[in-house]
């Protein structure tokens, strides 16, 4: 019991004594918050703007879902309706002269077809995004393999 | 036949007993306090805090248009209810304005005094204002956007395309820009395509 007592007292003691070496020995590394004292409140980042509308924007990988190239500020996608449709819908894609939907959204988890889009492919930005005017927060060399990059 | 006596025989009589002028001057004076508290009146109808003393506003379309950029934008200028939905000319707003007794009717009815009762009823309304616009060829958007105050080379190229598109095939704003500022209703009836599969 006494003995255990001990132990433990000199482990916390030995802890604590330890923890200012474990902080001094992080100083190589910045936080996501940068050289910010704890008490500080960090800067605040700056906002990114929506990318305006372009033109498509390629694929990086084969199964990769297309990108939004617009802002869709204030597009509603509810179980009434979904404004990305207004446009990118079998009916409607001709006369917005955008892309069609995928013909693979028409199917339910069965692979039975429906005659219109799946409830399960209903909700277009849990896949689909738009784009920010954001710089890679690190350095990328990734390139998409020839067979679906544009040829110059 | 006609009473001579009473109010209706004073109206009808010419006046002895007051000059001309100063029954002038009483009737200009008179019809200046009565056109202006006609006009105040007529004001005090027509701002938004008029429009959501009544729940069936607040609670609904007007929670929706705060979301909008109707409501909040990078400029700061603000479309409130009855900019979009009262017409600006004198000619048009009392039609407008008498037009609303039906709006008042069904208030007393409690048409669509509950949020289920505003939905079931929403697809109805919404057209009603469609058609207004339709008609009206957008008059209460173009208080603001016009065409001809339009430099599409500030805009997006969807947005170009799109307007050069309307422009020259004579279409109005609400023709495509429909639910822009509140939900839109569940839109199966007008474009399956765009509602979820059934």
């Amino acid at each position: 019991m006494r003995k255990s007592f001990v132990i433990g007292v000199s482990l916390l003691v030995g802890s604590l004594a330890g923890m200012p070496v474990a902080m001094s020995q992080g100083d190589g590394i910045t936080s996501l918050r940068g050289h910010n004292a704890l008490d500080n409140a960090s800067d605040s980042p700056v906002a990114k703007n929506w990318q305006r509308d372009r033109a498509p924007i390629e694929r990086d990988y084969v199964q990769q879902p297309p990108l939004i190239p617009h802002t869709i500020k204030g597009y509603m996608i509810n179980v009434k309706f979904n404004k990305c449709l207004t446009c990118h819908s079998w009916a409607n894609y001709k006369e917005a002269g955008a892309t069609k939907i995928s013909q693979t959204h028409f199917s339910d988890r069965d692979g039975s077809v429906l005659a219109n889009i799946a409830p399960r492919r209903y909700f277009c930005n849990q896949c689909h995004v738009p784009q920010v005017d954001a710089k890679p927060l690190v350095e990328n060399t990734f390139e998409a393999v020839t067979s679906i990059r544009h040829q110059q | 036949m006609a009473n001579n006596n009473g109010l209706w025989g004073m109206l009808k009589k010419p006046s002895a007993r007051y000059s001309l002028g100063s029954l002038l001057v009483v009737g200009i004076v008179a019809g200046i306090i009565l056109w202006g508290g006609f006009n105040t009146a007529m004001e005090a109808t027509n701002n938004e805090t008029f429009c959501i003393s009544c729940h069936e506003m607040r609670v609904n379309v007007y929670e929706e248009y705060k979301n909008t950029i109707h409501y909040s934008n990078r400029t700061g200028v603000r479309a409130t209810c009855p900019d979009c939905h009262v017409p600006k000319d004198w000619t048009h707003k009392m039609i407008r304005k008498i037009q609303a007794s039906n709006e008042l009717w069904h208030k007393m009815l409690g048409s669509i005094d509950t949020p289920e009762k505003f939905e079931a009823k929403r697809l109805q309304l919404a057209r009603n204002v469609w058609k207004a616009m339709k008609k009206t060829d957008s008059r209460e958007c173009r208080n603001c956007h016009d065409y001809k105050s339009m430099d599409y080379f500030e805009q997006g190229r969807r947005a170009i395309k799109q307007h050069e598109k309307g422009l020259t095939e004579g279409q109005t704003c609400i023709d495509c820009h429909k639910g822009i500022a509140h939900s839109l209703p569940a839109m199966y009836e007008e474009d399956p395509s765009t509602a979820i599969g059934q």
